[in-house]
C-alpha cells in the first residue's frame, strides 16, 4: 500500500497496525474483516479513503476549521472500535481557504492522486459549486456537503450530491415566521452574503416568503457583503444603511466572522437592533472568541451577542443532559483533546455519525453506486438531528427542520418552541415535528 | 537571426516530444493536471518577466490581466458552449492585448513605484467588476467552465487531464519560443536599452514610450492566453480566483526563478504550483496541532521566499548560471563562461 502523505498519516499508521489485530480477532462491534474486498476506488480490504475541502485558513476559518478535525476524531473513535466492517476510515481534508479556485485544484488532488472513494462534508456554497459538476461527471459520491444551499438537491443534474443540514430556504422560512409572529409592527431588514451567493440569496428568499405575509414592515432590499477581507471593511457601511432605514430587526445570513463584524459595527454606531441569524453564522463560542480576541481591531465584550436569535437542527451544544452531546463530548475528550467544544465541533461529529450510518448501510463491500442507493433508500430517522432526513431517490435534502434558539450573554443557547419542519418551496407549510428524539446506540457507533 | 530561429525551433521540438511522452506514458492524472498548471503559470510569468525583467516595468496587476483573459473565455463559453477552444484562446488574447495597450499607454507615463501603484490598483479594483455586473459575469459565484473535450480523433476515452496538459504545454512552448526569439532580437535589445537607460535609448533613436507600450502588450497577450487556459484548468472563473495574491505570486515566481530569464519564469511556475503540493504533505506528516498545521504551508512559503532570495539573489536561473560559471572556472576551461542572456547585472 502506498503511504499516504496526508494529515491523517499518524493515525492511519496506528490504524494500519491495529488492522492486523482486527483480521485475526473478532472486533468490538461484532463485524470482522474476512470477506472484505477492494470493492471500489478508495476501498481496500482494510480501509476506506474519503476526502474533503475545508477552509482551514482564510476568512471562513474562524470556527469552520474545527469541523473536519471533529469529524476525524469521530472516525478515529470508530476505527479504534473495529471500524466499519473491519475497515478503518481514512479521512483526508485539504485547505481551500474558502477560495473556489483552490477548491477546484484541491478536489482534483483528492480525486486524481488520493483516489478517494467519496467526498464527504466538503464545506461552503461558493467553494463547492466550483467542483460539483466535476465530481458528478467523475461519478464520485459527493456526500453531506457542509452548506445549506438547496442547489445540492438536484437529483437529475447532480445525482451523486447530497446535502446534510437543513437548506437555507427552510431555515429562512422558519426564522421569518418566528420574526413575523414575535416582532409585529417592527421594521425588518436583511444582511446577507451575496448578492450572487446562494447562501445569502436562498435564505433571503425563504425568509421573505414568510415575512411578507406577516404584520411586519419589511425592507425587501438586502444589504449584501462579500466574504473577503475587503468585504469585511464594507460591513460598517451596510449596517449604517440599515440603521438609517430605521430597521429594528436584522435578519442575517452570514458566516461567523461576518456576524461578529456586523454585531460589532452596530454597537459602534450605538445601534441596537435584534439580530436574527441563520445557524451557520451564530456558534456562540466562535463569535465570542472572534469578538474578545481583538481580531476586529479591539477586544470587544462577549455580551454583544446577547439576545441574538438563531435556530438549530442539532441538540443545543450546551445541553449537557442530552445523550448525543455527552457521547460526542466524551469522544472529543479522548480523540481530539485540543479542540474546543462548540457548535462547529458538534456539527463535525454529527455529520461523521451520518457518514458512518451511510457507509454501514452500503454493506460489507461498498461501491460508489451502492452508497448512493443506500442513502436514497435509508429513510433514517435515527441520529443526532432534531428532525428526520429527507433523503429519497427524488430528494437529496438532508435534515428537514429546525428549532428556534436564543443566545444569552454568556453564550448559552436556549431552545424555544417545537422542532418545525418544512420544504424549500414558497408555499410549503411549516409543521410541527412530533417524533420522539432518538438516542445514540450504546457504543456510540451506528448499528449494522 | 535565422540560425537562432532554427536552434530555438529544434530545441522546442525536442522538448515538445519529450513532454508528450512524459504526459502520455509516464505521469499519472494528477501530475498531468499539475503540469498543465505549470504551463499556464509559465506563460503568464514569461510575459511578466519580459515586462519587468527585460523592460524594467514593474506590474503588480498581472493577475488582473489573467482575469480579463479568463472572463473572456468564460463569458464566450456561457453564450456558446460549443465554442472551439482555439477561438476562445484567440479571443482572450485579443481582449487582454487591447487592455494591455490601454494600461501600457497610461503606464508609459509612470515610473517605478507609481507604475507599481497603478497596476496594484488594477489588481484590487478589477475583481470588483464581476460583482457589479453580475448578470454578465456571474457575480461572486462566478461562471462554471466545462472541461475541454479532447478531439474525436484521439478516441472517446482519451483522458481529459492529458488533453488539457497537452494544450497548455503546446501553448507554453509556442509562447516561450516566440518570446525567446523576441528577447534575443532587435526588439529585445530595445526593451533592455529602455530598461537600462532611457536617455541613452532615446539618443540612439529608440521610441521609449512606444517600446514600453509594446512590452505591456506582449506581456498582456501572454497573461490573456494564460488566463483563458486557467479558466479551463480550474473549471470556475470567479473573482476569488484573481486576488492580489495571484499577481504577487506571479511576481514572486519570476523573482525566485530569475528576473528577466525565460527559464527562470518556467522554474518559478514550477515552484508556484508544486510548493503548495509539497508543503501540504509536509504539514500533515508532522504531528502538529491543527491550528499550527493549517498555517504551516503559508509559513514554509515565506521561509522559501526568504531563503531563495538569500541563496540565489539572481533567482534559481541566476544560481544555475553562477554555478556553471564557477564550474567552468575550476575546470580551467578557457571558454568564456556565459551568463544567461537577459539577466540584469547583479
Amino acid at each position: 500500500m502506498r503511504p499516504q502523505l496526508e494529515r491523517s498519516r499518524t493515525w492511519a499508521a496506528a490504524a494500519a497496525g491495529m488492522g492486523a489485530a482486527l483480521l485475526t480477532a473478532a472486533c468490538g462491534s461484532g463485524s470482522s474483516g474476512s470477506g472484505n474486498q477492494a470493492s471500489a476506488p478508495g476501498v481496500t480490504a482494510t480501509s476506506v479513503t474519503i476526502g474533503s475541502t475545508q477552509p482551514l485558513t482564510g476568512p471562513a476559518a474562524a470556527g469552520y476549521s474545527e469541523i473536519a478535525p471533529a469529524s476525524n476524531a469521530y472516525f478515529k473513535y470508530v476505527n479504534a472500535h473495529g471500524g466499519v466492517f473491519g475497515r478503518s476510515i481514512n479521512y483526508i481534508y485539504l485547505d481551500d481557504g474558502y477560495n473556489p479556485t483552490n477548491t477546484a485544484t484541491q478536489t482534483r488532488k483528492l480525486v486524481l492522486q488520493d483516489h478517494v472513494f467519496a467526498m464527504y462534508s466538503a464545506l461552503g456554497t461558493p467553494t463547492h459549486l466550483a467542483v460539483v459538476q466535476y465530481l458528478n461527471s467523475e461519478k464520485i459520491p459527493d456526500l453531506f456537503v457542509a452548506s445549506g444551499c438547496n442547489c445540492w438537491n438536484n437529483v437529475t443534474q447532480y445525482p451523486q450530491t447530497f446535502g446534510w443540514q437543513p437548506d437555507y430556504t427552510v431555515e429562512g422560512k422558519i426564522l421569518g415566521q418566528y420574526v413575523a409572529q414575535h416582532f409585529p409592527g417592527k421594521k425588518v431588514g436583511f444582511f446577507a452574503q451575496g448578492p450572487n451567493d446562494e447562501f445569502g440569496t436562498d435564505g433571503v428568499v425563504g425568509a421573505t416568503d414568510t415575512l411578507q405575509g406577516g404584520a411586519v414592515n419589511l425592507v425587501t432590499t438586502p444589504q449584501y457583503y462579500t466574504p473577503t477581507a475587503a468585504g469585511a471593511m464594507a460591513v460598517g457601511t451596510a449596517i449604517a444603511k440599515l440603521q438609517a432605514q430605521g430597521v429594528q430587526v436584522i435578519v442575517s445570513f452570514s458566516i461567523p466572522s461576518f456576524t461578529a463584524v456586523a454585531e460589532a459595527s452596530a454597537a459602534k454606531l450605538n445601534y441596537h437592533p435584534t439580530f436574527v441569524v441563520s445557524n451557520v453564522g451564530t456558534d456562540p463560542p466562535t463569535l465570542i472568541s472572534i469578538l474578545t480576541s481583538g481580531a476586529l481591531g479591539a477586544k470587544l465584550p462577549a455580551a454583544l451577542i446577547a439576545g441574538t436569535i438563531t435556530d438549530t437542527y442539532l441538540p443545543a451544544q450546551t445541553d449537557a443532559t442530552n445523550p448525543w452531546i455527552s457521547l460526542f463530548k466524551g469522544i472529543k475528550a479522548t480523540y481530539a483533546p485540543s479542540l474546543p467544544w462548540d457548535g462547529n465541533v458538534l456539527y463535525g461529529f454529527a455529520a461523521a455519525f451520518t457518514f458512518v450510518q451511510a457507509l454501514k448501510a452500503a454493506g460489507q463491500n461498498p461501491t460508489r453506486a451502492g452508497i448512493i442507493s443506500a442513502i436514497e433508500n435509508g429513510h433514517w430517522t435515527d441520529g443526532p438531528g432534531l428532525s428526520p432526513y429527507g433523503y429519497s431517490s427524488s430528494n437529496h435534502l438532508g435534515l428537514t427542520g429546525v428549532q428556534i434558539v436564543t443566545i444569552g450573554a454568556d453564550g448559552t443557547e436556549t431552545t424555544t418552541g417545537p422542532v418545525q419542519i418544512t420544504d424549500d418551496t414558497a408555499t410549503g407549510p411549516i409543521t410541527t415535528y412530533s417524533g420522539t428524539p432518538s438516542v445514540p446506540p450504546a457504543n456510540g457507533i451506528p448499528s449494522d | 537571426m535565422s540560425s537562432t530561429l532554427v536552434r530555438h525551433g529544434l530545441f522546442f521540438v525536442i522538448i515538445a516530444a519529450l513532454l508528450a511522452v512524459l504526459t502520455g506514458l509516464v505521469f499519472d492524472a494528477y501530475t498531468n493536471y499539475n503540469v498543465a498548471g505549470i504551463a499556464i503559470f509559465a506563460i503568464s510569468a514569461a510575459g511578466l518577466t519580459v515586462l519587468t525583467g527585460v523592460n524594467g516595468q514593474v506590474s503588480l496587476g498581472h493577475g488582473a490581466l489573467m482575469m480579463i483573459g479568463a472572463y473572456t473565455t468564460s463569458v464566450l463559453l456561457q453564450w456558446h458552449p460549443d465554442l472551439p477552444m482555439l477561438l476562445a484562446l484567440l479571443a482572450s488574447i485579443a481582449t487582454t492585448g487591447v487592455a494591455g495597450a490601454i494600461i501600457g499607454i497610461a503606464g508609459a507615463r509612470l515610473r517605478g513605484p507609481y507604475l507599481a501603484g497603478a497596476t496594484l490598483a488594477l489588481a484590487l479594483a478589477l475583481p470588483q467588476v464581476p460583482t457589479h455586473f453580475a448578470s454578465l459575469f456571474g457575480g461572486n459565484q462566478g461562471i462554471i467552465v466545462p472541461a475541454p473535450a479532447a478531439p474525436g480523433v484521439l478516441g472517446a476515452g482519451f483522458p481529459p487531464d492529458q488533453w488539457l496538459a497537452w494544450v497548455c504545454l503546446a501553448a507554453a512552448l509556442v509562447t516561450l519560443f516566440l518570446l525567446a526569439n523576441l528577447v534575443r532580437g532587435g526588439t529585445g535589445r530595445r526593451l533592455r536599452m529602455v530598461r537600462d537607460n532611457e536617455v541613452a535609448a532615446r539618443l540612439a533613436g529608440v521610441d521609449v514610450a512606444r517600446t514600453q507600450v509594446l512590452a505591456f502588450v506582449i506581456s498582456a497577450v501572454c497573461a490573456g492566453l494564460a488566463g483563458s487556459l486557467f479558466a479551463y484548468w480550474v473549471g470556475i472563473t470567479s473573482p476569488a480566483g484573481f486576488t492580489l495574491n495571484l499577481s504577487l505570486s506571479l511576481l514572486t515566481a519570476i523573482v525566485i526563478g530569475g528576473l528577466g530569464s525565460l527559464l527562470g519564469a518556467v522554474l518559478g511556475a514550477v515552484v508556484l504550483v508544486y510548493l503548495p503540493v509539497w508543503t501540504g504533505g509536509l504539514a500533515s506528516s508532522l504531528n502538529l496541532a491543527s491550528n499550527v498545521a493549517n498555517n504551516v504551508p503559508l509559513a514554509v512559503y515565506g521561509v522559501v521566499l526568504i531563503a531563495a532570495i538569500l541563496v540565489f539573489p539572481r533567482g534559481i536561473a541566476g544560481g544555475i548560471a553562477s554555478a556553471r560559471q564557477a564550474l567552468t572556472k575550476t575546470v580551467g576551461s578557457r571558454r568564456r563562461a556565459s551568463t544567461l542572456p537577459g539577466a540584469p547585472a547583479p
